[in-house]
């Protein structure tokens, strides 16, 4: 290393674009290489190597630097304002002054959670005239859990996180597990050497828990392919992780030393493959086409679920021992009930309702079929005749009709039901089925097929759905009491299918169903949709909205053979007899043992879905022999040169004593206080999230070609601060917004933005469009509709129709309800087909690691804030809040609204032309009721029907321009 | 080049916020051609999923002897196989069940599946020497598509958009069109990245239009608010700006309010350009019975004429459908009845209005089909699995020697014999014909200057051109 470190430091001029020149100048004759390239010519531009490696000012380490004097004593808050203002004055200028303090709390609260201030926020800012009211602001909001969500929004980008495998068949995986980790930690305010060395090697940690496990998923949040030769894929898995780790961490390129000697920075190939030796031991496979997690992988149980599923197991025990406490005295009860019974024949076959569907199918020609549900007759379709069945009646469908029943029996896979028939058929179709066969298959039926019986639970045919067959076939000559029982867990083992009240024995052929299974098609007997029309007798259809019991089952079959055990008088019955009698009186006839147990199964089912639901994540596991390394000549996976072993580059200071030759050792190596680019890379980020740009403007790159820092000395003390600090990212933050430089105005003047038009010189503030995930986050939180909740399965919420089919072979399955108002952050991520919102507002598509986001200014972007019915709705939502305030007149809502937004209040000028703006729109929708309407319906939440329609619709536009104010969407 | 390589600096940087627009009305393309240029823009019809050359251009009479017979190590040469095959104990030749009539004043042999592409035989050039070192779908087309394997970099339509910007007012300079092929529904996926401005600023990247009431994403306005409403609110919106622009002193939001009138014309100008009521009956017919279908891939090849006059730089097609592992025959009969006539009648239509000479066409897949059988030969039917190392394209129009074939594969048409083309060769050729040097027009990213033909050394063939 060596020379003078202050020289290596370079001083850029004030434009970047002279310093571009001046670059570009310098290299029009290149300087003899230091690295000799050798193994492709790269690029024929004839551009420039590294300088003396060691003298590069970022690889040199940070040295503790004095802040400057100033002349301007007053200015500084911290020692962070005496660099900003000893770079301002040499350069002729001042500082701008502080920003009001509405500016300064939605700055805040913006670069710190993400969310604007609530009005009530607001007005307590305002009203602390107390001395140090910003700094407890400040300290409120790093409190807020919100913060965690915010920095790790970040990471996100950094990580390439994302929620499908990213190659070919874009599977689905859960890496949402670590997703959580990232933001707890953050809460946590988990050191930042820590959090380095628990994500890349906290599996190799002496006594791992299984948090610092799970936090080991960083680095397997690459793509994942479905096809193609497994060791090239898995060789280009490492080399993700080498990319991703290098410039997360260090702000260094040196992906391009895979094919060829690093032609700027002083990576060797050589080096680089030491350095990919600490990636290529993991178990992973490079090849893995199915969908979900992949190994390595380790189950986790969620934040919170221990407790519950601790309280669950106790609930279920003590039910079980109130529910044995019936067997006492059951014979006495047993008696009365035969009692009873005698003076009230036939009541002994009844099972307890609610029963949702039953068709007894008793009619004739013409007359609307009844389904127990008065007014809602089914109608038959087709040539069906009315026969002689089971019970007075049935109905005998010819292969082409069916009974139609619309929208009833809309089960979730979640949801515990039971269905089926009596049924003789001549050939295949279906018995009871709701389903839609353009949808691949979506919904759930019982299909005769030979004269075998399918159960079909179907979220997508044939990949995520429960399949399962009966090994008996249906007796040909009579009618067949069919039925089925399912718990809601998902399982083939929560499906019972029985023969005449007897439970059949089954073939299960598909058993895994993780999507919904509910459609719009209506609910059909005998068919499909429009397919599996059945041909057959059919009578007495019953569909029940919970799990039947199997004595149920046999009472509907008439089957539980009780009748025979009622005729035996009752001394002389068996003690089997007896005990089946006891055994089926409780089960059917005694309430009280009856709700215990339907209390006890739904929390057992609650008990084993959580368990058997427990996410996993993929996390980071090595073989326990390492594998070996070679340098890939030409970065070809199987062209094997010289053999590695794991190491750093030598430009670099070594590892320190004792390290591990893995990736424990890696992980060390990076955050010890000697490594020069750690913690610069770390406060650069924390610097762009709180400015828009960072010291160094190119966040991922560091090296020779990156752009050289706007105040080195000013990196170099936060460098050295964080680590002096322990690496307390949140005492950092604090220090930098709570700085004089953070809390300038961003008014800017002609004659200063034609002297620094990118703001390197930061003589004021920055004012930049929020990420895509903030602008989305903000409507939803102005409209008051935006769900704080952290962690959990990532959403789906509104996307256009058709956008995944178009491009795969998987349809987008929109949620509802909380779900379409979590955080931004929360929304599900398929890598090849990325939510079309946030990707036209910069968001990038999480294939590659990315540290810094573009921000561009589009007509697409436009379209998105104008027409998302995300945004209109959140309008509509708004427009609501404001008329249901108490604050009387036109302007005391214009006001309110303008406020939600902004956080200031409108001047005169923007009041008058919201004024007219409303009026014109009032006018509008007065004239138009059903434009009204129609854009109130916009969106699923509810609206407040006592509003006039005219009005809020008038008010929605009015909240959708304010929505879409460059202020609204701009961090000031 | 130093021009650009500022330029790719700027736009990387803040700056871009102050330069950024889809569209070139407010703002000057990125680089600017290096040469004059043969061709104004490109019509890419990308034939997702690998059309067999076997079956359809590469016609070798004299496989008919082998078909039976084991492929020779020889010819095979170590080639890696797919996962679909590599079990696979016996590699017999199947030759193509399809004849292959001559066309054209050049006499070029087709399949008899493409009589309309042997109506333009005169127009096109034929490569039969593509190859790509890729062998599985997402690899290879996101290799021809960007240049490379890896991710995350800029696709041709951006390159282009970067390069040349857009010489459209109210549209995008590079729009993506997609059908699913009727021969084999479902198919092959694709991905954003294709279309992906991947590192260059995301204006340069390929707006996807599709059938239906938006053609564009979130083009509609909300029900409940007209033109007339929307006008007022935008105008609304413009004077609020301003009055903020006029405190704050930024020129970003000048540039948001004119977004906000170019997003106010698309508005308009996007279902203008979807309404093919206009077009005459000879027109439509020309095109196929499918084009009155919304979202096939006739009435794509429409659209790209009706963008290719409104300006639009980069006009790409996808095409699904093109994977026939088996049941060759019959699918590839549904592919050549989807696509044959509706991209031979557009090589036409472009023609007839004077507007092939300006406008380069190119027709092909990622990668060709094995000469030897996956799976069973039983009665006709076979199915061919990926292959790599050689297959076909086509080109015309703007800048390319018309009626030509270019290259040679053995006898298996397995190998390339003579001249092959690698499809960085192809995009190099393509950039040449647009004006742009592939070696000059790069964009400075993670420390180098990248650029779309990648590190090894890509060639123009020169002997494509007209």
């Amino acid at each position: 290393m060596g020379g003078d470190q202050q020289q290596g430091i370079p001083v850029p001029e004030l434009g970047r674009e002279v310093t571009f020149q001046e670059r570009f100048n310098s290299h029009r004759f290149p300087a003899p290489t230091v690295i000799v390239v050798f193994a492709v010519v790269c690029f024929s531009l004839a551009r420039v190597p590294a300088a003396e490696p060691g003298s590069h000012w970022s690889f040199v380490v940070p040295r503790r630097q004095t802040p400057p004097a100033v002349q301007d004593g007053a200015w500084p808050r911290n020692a962070i304002d005496r660099f900003v203002l000893r770079r301002i004055e040499e350069a002729g200028l001042r500082p701008a002054g502080e920003a009001d303090r509405r500016t300064l709390i939605r700055r805040l609260s913006l670069d710190l959670l993400g969310l604007p201030p609530t009005i009530g926020e607001v007005d307590a800012f305002l009203a602390d005239r107390r001395p140090g009211a910003y700094h407890r602001l400040v300290d409120r909001l790093l409190d807020s859990p919100r913060f965690g969500e915010r920095l790790a929004l970040q990471w996100m980008d950094a990580a390439r996180y994302a929620d499908t495998h990213g190659y070919h068949e874009d599977y689905n995986r859960d890496m949402w597990p670590w997703r959580d980790w990232v933001i707890a930690a953050l809460n946590d305010n988990m050191p930042f050497d820590q959090f380095t060395i628990e994500q890349l090697a906290g599996d190799l940690l002496p006594g791992a828990t299984s948090r610092q496990v799970v936090a080991t998923g960083f680095n397997r949040n690459h793509g994942v392919t479905a096809s193609g030769i497994s060791e090239e894929y898995r060789v280009e898995y490492v080399l993700d992780r080498v990319r991703t780790t290098a410039t997360t961490w260090m702000g260094l390129t040196i992906g391009c030393a895979q094919c060829h000697e690093h032609k700027y920075d002083p990576v060797s190939q050589e080096e680089f493959y030491s350095f990919f030796a600490y990636f290529n031991s993991v178990t992973d496979k490079g090849v893995e086409n199915r969908p979900g997690n992949v190994d390595p992988l380790v189950e986790v149980v969620p934040l919170g679920q221990q407790a519950i599923e601790t309280r669950l197991a106790g609930v279920i025990k003590s039910l079980e021992a109130r529910r044995a406490r019936r067997f006492e005295g059951v014979g006495d009860r047993v008696a009365a009930w035969e009692r009873a019974l005698a003076k009230q024949p036939g009541r002994r076959g009844v099972v307890e309702g609610p029963l949702l569907v039953h068709c007894r199918l008793d009619e004739r020609d013409g007359q609307p079929v009844s389904t127990g549900s008065p007014g809602k007759p089914a109608t038959v379709q087709g040539q069906a005749k009315w026969v002689k069945a089971r019970v007075a009646g049935g109905l005998e469908l010819d292969g082409r009709s069916s009974l139609v029943l619309g929208d009833v029996a809309g089960f979730e896979r979640t949801d515990a039901f039971s269905y089926g028939a009596w049924v003789n058929p001549s050939s295949g179709g279906a018995i009871v089925a709701r389903m839609d066969d353009a949808a691949d298959y979506r919904g759930w039926d019982v299909f005769v097929s030979g004269r075998r019986v399918e159960v079909h639970l179907i979220h997508q045919w044939p990949g995520n759905a429960v399949h399962l067959i009966s090994k008996a076939s249906l007796p040909s000559d009579r009618l067949t009491h069919v039925f089925v029982t399912y718990d809601g867990s998902s399982r083939s083992a929560g499906v019972a299918l029985y023969f005449d009240g007897k439970r059949q024995e089954v073939n299960v052929t598909r058993d895994r169903l993780t999507g919904s299974i509910r459609t719009a098609r209506p609910l059909h007997i005998g068919r499909r949709n429009p397919s599996g029309f059945l041909k057959g007798t059919i009578d007495d259809v019953r569909i029940y909205p919970r799990q039947l019991k199997p004595e149920e089952v046999a009472v509907l079959a008439g089957t539980d053979g009780l009748d025979e055990i009622l005729a035996v008088a009752a001394e002389k019955r068996t003690r089997s007899q007896r005990e089946t009698l006891q055994r089926t009186y409780l089960a059917l006839h005694d309430q009280e043992y009856r709700r215990l147990s339907e209390q006890r199964d739904r929390r057992r089912r609650e008990l084993d879905a959580l368990k058997k639901n427990r996410p996993t994540v993929m996390v980071m596991q090595d073989l326990k022999m390492p594998r070996r390394s070679f340098v890939l000549l030409r970065g070809q996976y199987d062209q094997h040169g010289a053999e590695v072993k794991p190491g750093v580059p030598g430009f670099l200071p070594g590892l320190p004593a004792g390290a591990p030759a893995n990736r424990l050792g890696l992980a060390r190596w990076l955050v010890d206080p000697s490594h020069p680019l750690t913690a610069r890379v770390a406060v650069n980020r924390l610097w762009q999230l709180s400015f828009g740009s960072g010291l160094v403007e190119t966040a991922e790159d560091f090296g020779t070609q990156g752009q050289p820092p706007s105040h080195p000395r000013l990196l170099d003390w936060l460098a050295t601060e964080y680590i002096r600090r322990g690496w307390d990212t949140k005492s950092l933050l604090r220090l930098i917004v709570t700085s004089a430089t953070y809390r300038q105005s961003s008014r800017s003047t002609p004659a200063l933005r034609e002297r620094d038009p990118a703001n390197r010189l930061l003589a004021r503030a920055t004012r930049y469009r929020l990420p895509a995930e903030l602008i989305r986050d903000h409507a939803l939180a102005s409209g008051g509709l935006l769900v704080e909740q952290i962690g959990g399965p990532s959403v789906r919420p509104y996307q256009p129709a058709g956008l995944w089919k178009e491009t795969s072979n998987r349809g987008y399955v929109q949620d509802h309800g909380v779900a379409l108002y979590r955080r931004s952050f929360y929304t599900y991520w398929k890598r090849s087909v990325p939510p079309p919102n946030m990707f036209a507002l910069d968001a990038p598509t999480r294939e590659t690691c990315t540290v810094r986001r573009q921000r561009t200014n589009t007509p697409l972007m436009a379209l998105v804030l104008l027409n998302d019915p995300t945004f209109v709705e959140a309008a509509r939502s708004l427009a609501g809040l404001v008329l249901g305030e108490k604050k009387a007149g036109i302007d005391g809502r214009i006001q309110h609204l303008f406020q939600r937004v902004t956080a200031r209040v409108p001047e005169q000028e923007e009041l008058s032309e919201l004024q007219r703006l409303l009026a014109d729109q009032l006018a509008r929708y007065r004239r138009d009721p059903a434009a009204a309407g129609a854009l109130l319906k916009v969106g699923e939440s509810a609206r407040d029907q006592r509003l006039d329609p005219a009005e809020h619709a008038a008010w929605t536009v009015l909240a959708s321009v304010v929505l879409n104010l460059d202020e609204a969407i701009t961090r000031e | 080049m130093d021009r650009r390589g500022l330029f790719g600096q700027v736009a990387g940087g803040l700056g871009s916020v102050a330069l950024a627009s889809l569209l070139r009305a407010e703002h000057p393309p990125a680089a600017g051609s290096h040469f004059p240029a043969r061709a104004k823009r490109v019509i890419y019809l990308f034939q997702s999923g690998a059309p067999s050359h076997i079956d359809l251009f590469d016609h070798k009479p004299a496989l008919a002897r082998h078909a039976g017979r084991e492929l020779p190590d020889s010819v095979r040469a170590g080639q890696r196989l797919t996962e679909m095959t590599h079990k696979q104990k016996s590699f017999p030749c199947v030759s193509t069940v399809f004849g292959f009539p001559r066309h054209g004043a050049c006499g070029r042999p087709l399949s008899e599946l493409l009589p309309h592409t042997g109506s333009i035989a005169d127009e096109i050039c034929l490569v039969k020497s593509m190859t790509t070192e890729a062998i599985n779908h997402d690899p290879a087309i996101t290799l021809i598509n960007t240049g490379s394997q890896q991710l995350g970099k800029p696709s041709l339509g951006s390159w282009l958009s970067y390069g040349l910007g857009s010489e459209s007012r109210d549209l995008p300079a590079y729009v993506v069109l997609i059908s699913q092929g009727t021969g084999r529904p479902g198919g092959q996926p694709l991905f954003s990245r294709l279309w992906s401005s991947g590192f260059l600023p995301s204006r340069h990247q390929g707006v996807r239009f599709r059938s239906g009431r938006d053609p564009v994403l979130y083009l509609g306005d909300p029900p409940g608010i007209d033109r007339g409403g929307r006008r007022k609110m935008l105008d609304g919106l413009a004077r609020l700006n301003r009055l903020r622009a006029r405190r704050v002193g930024d020129p970003e939001i000048d540039t948001r309010i004119a977004q906000y009138e170019m997003a106010f014309r698309m508005q308009a100008s996007v279902p203008s350009l979807m309404d093919i009521s206009g077009e005459t009956a000879g027109t439509l017919q020309r095109y196929g019975p499918n084009v009155g279908q919304p979202g096939t891939f006739a009435a794509n090849c429409l659209l790209a004429r009706r963008l290719a006059e409104r300006g639009v730089r980069f006009i790409q097609l996808f095409h699904r459908g093109w994977d026939q592992h088996g049941n060759l025959p019959a699918q590839l009969r549904g592919q050549c009845r989807d696509t044959d006539q509706p991209a031979a009648a557009l090589v036409k239509d472009l023609k007839r209005r004077g507007m092939l000479d300006e406008t380069l066409v190119v027709w092909g897949g990622e990668f060709g089909r094995t000469v030897y059988a996956q799976g069973k030969v039983s009665g006709g039917n076979y199915g061919r699995d990926h292959h790599g190392r050689c297959f076909s394209l086509w080109m015309a129009g703007g800048g390319i020697r018309g009626g030509i074939e270019y290259g040679r594969t053995d006898d298996f048409c397995y190998n390339v014999v003579e001249k092959p083309v690698h499809v960085n060769d192809l995009n190099a050729t393509i950039l040449h014909c647009l004006g742009l040097d592939h070696l000059e027009l790069t964009y400075s990213h993670q420390g180098l200057e990248q650029r779309l033909t990648g590190v090894e050394d890509a060639l123009v063939i020169d002997d494509l051109l007209a």
